[in-house]
C-alpha cells in the first residue's frame, strides 16, 4: 500500500509540473476532472450506495418474485407476485407481525418522545451537577442492545428475576413479564423505552438550546403561566426538532431486531408474541431457508418505512412553512 | 493551483482505493501454507479439541485456524457462507439431525464415503449405527458423528428420599412421584423439562416414541394427531402445568430448564444425557451431590428414549482444501480423541470406546447403567426428518405449548396435524 502510494505521489508532482510548462494530455485530464468535479467527488459515496445498497435491494426485489428456497445457489422459478399473494394472504404470521411492529413501534415511539421532552426541558436550563445527570441518563444508550435484552431477560426472570422479588415484597404476585403471552411484547417496549429515551432526549435538548429565549419572556412577561408557555411558545418552535427525533427513532423502532432476539429468540416466542416483520423475514429465511418468501416480506416492510417516512417528511414540511 | 489540487486529490484517492483492495485480497491463499479452517459450536468437545489442536499441527505440519460459536450463530453463519459458495470454511461442525438433510440436498457437504472406508486404523465400522445413519444421505457418508446423546431421568435424590418414593420405572410412577413432591414442597417443583415450541420437541420425542407414537407414521404422513401422540402430549404438557415451576415461560430451552434443576427448584427434569456436567458440576449446580440419573421411565409401549449423534463434523463441498480437511477429522475423531473427550463427559458414537471401561470411568454409576440401557431401546431421531427442520419442529411442537398453558391437547394436536401433513407434502413437491 505504501509503495502504490509513493508511485502514484510522484506521478501526481510530474502532472502538476507538466501542467504549468505544456497543454498534454494530463492537462486535459485535469480539465475534465475539474469539469465534473461534483460528479468526481460523489463518486466514491455513490458506488458505495450502488454496491451496498441499491444492488441488495434490487437482488431482494428479483428473488421476491421467483420461489428460491434450500439454497439461493439452487435453481428458482420466477413466479411473478405469487409470494406476494402467499404473504398478503397470510393471517397467520404476517397480519399479526405487521400489528406488532406498529404498536410496538407506535407505542414506543409516543411515550420516548413524552418522556424525552420531559427530561430534556429538565435538564435545559443549568443546575449543579448537570454534568453528571446527563452522563447518567445517557448511560442506556452506550449499552449493547443484546446485552441489555440479556440484562433485562435477567431481571423479568418469573421465578429468580428481581422484579418478581421486589413486587413480592410489596405483596404482589409474580408477574409473567417477558414469558406471558400478553405481556411479553409490552415488556420488550418498555425494555426499547429504557434504552431509547435518552437519544430522543439527547436531539431534543440541542433543538431546546438553540431557541432563542426571546418569545419565552416575552411570554413570561405577559403573565403566560408555565404550561401556556410550553404548549404555546416552545413546543410550537420545537416542532421541527420533535419531528427530527420521531423520524430518526421511527426508522429504528420499526426495524427493531436485537433486543427481541435477545429476549424471546427465534420466532419470537412459542406464540409469536413479539414477532415483528424484521423478526418474521429472518426466521423465513435463516430458519426456514424460504428466500423468496422472506425477500417479498422485507419489500413489503421496506415500503412500509419509506410510506411512513413519507407521511413524516410531509408534515414536516408543512410545519416548517 | 485549484485545478492542481483536484488532480492530487484523486490520485490519492485512487491509490488508496488500489492499495485497499491490494490489502483486501491479501491472506487469501490459506492453502498454500496448509491451514486447515475449522468451524466449531460452543461445546465442551471443542474446549478438548481446541487444547488439543498443537498436538494436530506438530504431527500434520499443518495450520489450524478455528472459528467458534454459538450454536445459532454457527447456523446462521453457514447459512450465509455456504449459500454463496464460499470456501473459507473446510471443516463444519453441524448437527446431522437438524441441518444434515438440508446441507446434503442443497450440495453444501462433501462425498466422504471414499474417506471413512480407507483407513483401517481409523476404522469406521467402530461407529455405531444410529449416528452412521444419520450422518449418511443418499447412501453417501457426508458427515462424521462426534458427539451422541439419549434423553435421560435427572433427579434429586434428597427430594425423593425425603417424600419417600423410588426412582419411577414407569410414565405413572413418575407423575405420582411428580405430585407427591410437588404437593409436600411448595417452591420446588415437582418435574421441569424444556418448554419452548420449537425447543422441547426433542425432549417430547422421547415421551411420544414411549407411548408408542412417532412423528410420521410407515408410509410418511403425520402421525402427530395419532391417539399416541394425542396421549403423549397430554402427558408431557400434563406434567409441566400440574406439577411444573410457577409462572413457567414457555420460552425454554436447556439452559432455562436446566437453571431450575440445578437451583433445586425441581424434582425431576428429562434433559439429553451430554448435559449431565451442568448438574453435577458444583461450580454451575446448587444441588451437584444430590442428582441422580435413570433411564427414561416406560410408557405404554415401554421406555424409548432418543439416541441420536446431536453433533458430526462435515468438509465443506466447495472447500479447495478437502484432502487436509479429511486429516483434521481423522485426527479429531481418532480412537484416542473419541476417549478423551468421552472421559471429559461427551458421550462419543464408537463402540469401542463405550466397550472399554476407561470409557465410562469419569461417569456416574448410575448414569453409565442409564446411557447403556438408553443406547439398546433408542430411537434413531429426536425430531421430524425432513428437509426443513426449523419449521417442522414449530409446528409438532405447537400442542406441548397448548398443553402447558391450559390448553386441549387433543384440539392442538389434530391441528398441528393437519399442518404438519401440509407441510410434509410441500417438501415432496
Amino acid at each position: 500500500m505504501s509503495v502504490l502510494n509513493t508511485s502514484r505521489g510522484d506521478t501526481t508532482r510530474g502532472a502538476g509540473r507538466s501542467a504549468a510548462r505544456t497543454p498534454g494530455p494530463r492537462e486535459n485530464f485535469s480539465a475534465w476532472a475539474n469539469r465534473h468535479r461534483k460528479w468526481l467527488f460523489a463518486a466514491p459515496a455513490m458506488i458505495f450506495v450502488g454496491v451496498l445498497i441499491i444492488f441488495p435491494l434490487a437482488w431482494t426485489l428479483y428473488l421476491s418474485l421467483t420461489d428460491s428456497q434450500g439454497s439461493v445457489r439452487a435453481a428458482s422459478e420466477f413466479i411473478g407476485l405469487e409470494n406476494y399473494v402467499t404473504v398478503l394472504s397470510d393471517v397467520e404470521r404476517f397480519w399479526p407481525a405487521v400489528g406488532r411492529t406498529l404498536s410496538f413501534t407506535g407505542v414506543a415511539l409516543v411515550c420516548e418522545v413524552v418522556l424525552g421532552m420531559g427530561i430534556a426541558l429538565l435538564l435545559w436550563r443549568p443546575f449543579r451537577g448537570e454534568k453528571w445527570v446527563r452522563v447518567a441518563i445517557l448511560l442506556p444508550l452506550v449499552a449493547t442492545p443484546v446485552a441489555v435484552g440479556m440484562m433485562w431477560r435477567l431481571i423479568f426472570d418469573p421465578n429468580i428475576g428481581f422484579v418478581n422479588q421486589l413486587l413480592g415484597m410489596i405483596g404482589i404476585p409474580p408477574q409473567p413479564w417477558l414469558s406471558g403471552q400478553d405481556t411479553a411484547l409490552g415488556t420488550t417496549i418498555f425494555m426499547d423505552i429504557w434504552q431509547w429515551t435518552p437519544m430522543v432526549v439527547l436531539i431534543l435538548l440541542a433543538g431546546l438550546t438553540s431557541l432563542s429565549e426571546e418569545p419565552d419572556e416575552a411570554a413570561r412577561m405577559d403573565g403566560a403561566n408555565a404550561a401556556q408557555r410550553f404548549f404555546f411558545i416552545t413546543l410550537p418552535l420545537m416542532m421541527p426538532t420533535v419531528i427530527v427525533a420521531i423520524l430518526l427513532r421511527g426508522i429504528d423502532a420499526l426495524k427493531t431486531f436485537d433486543i427481541l432476539y435477545a429476549t424471546k429468540g427465534k420466532g419470537g416466542g412459542s406464540f409469536h408474541e413479539v414477532e415483528t416483520l424484521n423478526v418474521y423475514a429472518y426466521g423465513l429465511s435463516f430458519d426456514y431457508n424460504q428466500y423468496g418468501l422472506s425477500s417479498a416480506v422485507l419489500i413489503l416492510f421496506f415500503m412500509i418505512i419509506i410510506g411512513t417516512m413519507w407521511l413524516l417528511t410531509m408534515r414536516k414540511k408543512a410545519v416548517s412553512k | 493551483m485549484k485545478r492542481r489540487s483536484i488532480v492530487k486529490y484523486a490520485a490519492v484517492a485512487a491509490a488508496l482505493s488500489l492499495g485497499l483492495t491490494a490489502c483486501g485480497g491479501g491472506g487469501g491463499d490459506a492453502k498454500a501454507a496448509g491451514t486447515v479452517r475449522v468451524t466449531l459450536a460452543n461445546h465442551v468437545w471443542t474446549e478438548g479439541i481446541k487444547a488439543a489442536i498443537p498436538e494436530f499441527e506438530k504431527a500434520s505440519g499443518l495450520k489450524v485456524e478455528l472459528t467458534q460459536l454459538g450454536e445459532d450463530q454457527l447456523s446462521d453463519q453457514y447459512n450465509v457462507k455456504l449459500n454463496a459458495g464460499s470456501d473459507e470454511i473446510d471443516v463444519m461442525m453441524y448437527r446431522p439431525l437438524q441441518e444434515g438433510k438440508a446441507f446434503a440436498k442443497n450440495g453444501y457437504l462433501a462425498d466422504l464415503t471414499s474417506k471413512v472406508s480407507s483407513d483401517a486404523n481409523w476404522d469406521w465400522k467402530d461407529y455405531q449405527e444410529g449416528p452412521v445413519k444419520a450422518t449418511t444421505v443418499d447412501g453417501k457418508v457426508v458427515g462424521v458423528p462426534i458427539i451422541t446423546e439419549r434423553e435421560v431421568l435427572y433427579y434429586r435424590k434428597d427430594l425423593l428420599q425425603a417424600a419417600g418414593v423410588q426412582v419411577p420405572k414407569t410414565m405413572d410412577e413418575l407423575e405420582a412421584a411428580a405430585k407427591k413432591i410437588a404437593a409436600s414442597n411448595p417452591d420446588t417443583a415437582g418435574f421441569v423439562a424444556r418448554t419452548g415450541k420449537s425447543a422441547a420437541v426433542t425432549q417430547f420425542s422421547s415421551f411420544l416414541y414411549s407411548f408408542g407414537g412417532d412423528f410420521t407414521d410407515a408410509s410418511g404422513k403425520s402421525a402427530v394427531g395419532s391417539d399416541a401422540a394425542k396421549k403423549a402430549y397430554s402427558f408431557y404438557g400434563g406434567l409441566i402445568k400440574n406439577y411444573g415451576p410457577k409462572n413457567v415461560s414457555t420460552d425454554m430451552s436447556w439452559p432455562e430448564a436446566m437453571a431450575i434443576f440445578t437451583q433445586g427448584k425441581a424434582a425431576f427434569y428429562t434433559e439429553a444425557d451430554s448435559l449431565y456436567k451442568n448438574a453435577t458440576d458444583p461450580a454451575k449446580s446448587k444441588v451437584a451431590d444430590k442428582v441422580g440419573f435413570a433411564q427414561l421411565p416406560a410408557g405404554p409401549a415401554g421406555s424409548k428414549p432418543y439416541n441420536i449423534p446431536s453433533w458430526g463434523l462435515a468438509v465443506n463441498q466447495a472447500s479447495s482444501n478437502q484432502d487436509n480437511a479429511w486429516k483434521f477429522i481423522q485426527w479429531a475423531t481418532s480412537k484416542e480423541r473419541t476417549l478423551a473427550a468421552q472421559k471429559a463427559g461427551v458421550p462419543g458414537p464408537r463402540a469401542s470406546v463405550w466397550a472399554d471401561p476407561a470409557g465410562t470411568s469419569t461417569y456416574p454409576k448410575d448414569l453409565a447403567e442409564a446411557i447403556a440401557a438408553s443406547a439398546k431401546a433408542g430411537v434413531g431421531h429426536d425430531r421430524p426428518e425432513v428437509v426443513t427442520v426449523g419449521k417442522a419442529r414449530e409446528i409438532v411442537g405447537a400442542p406441548i405449548v397448548a398443553t402447558i398453558t391450559g390448553g386441549d391437547a387433543s384440539a392442538a394436536a389434530d391441528t398441528a396435524n393437519d399442518a404438519f401433513q401440509k407441510f410434509l407434502d410441500s417438501e415432496k413437491k
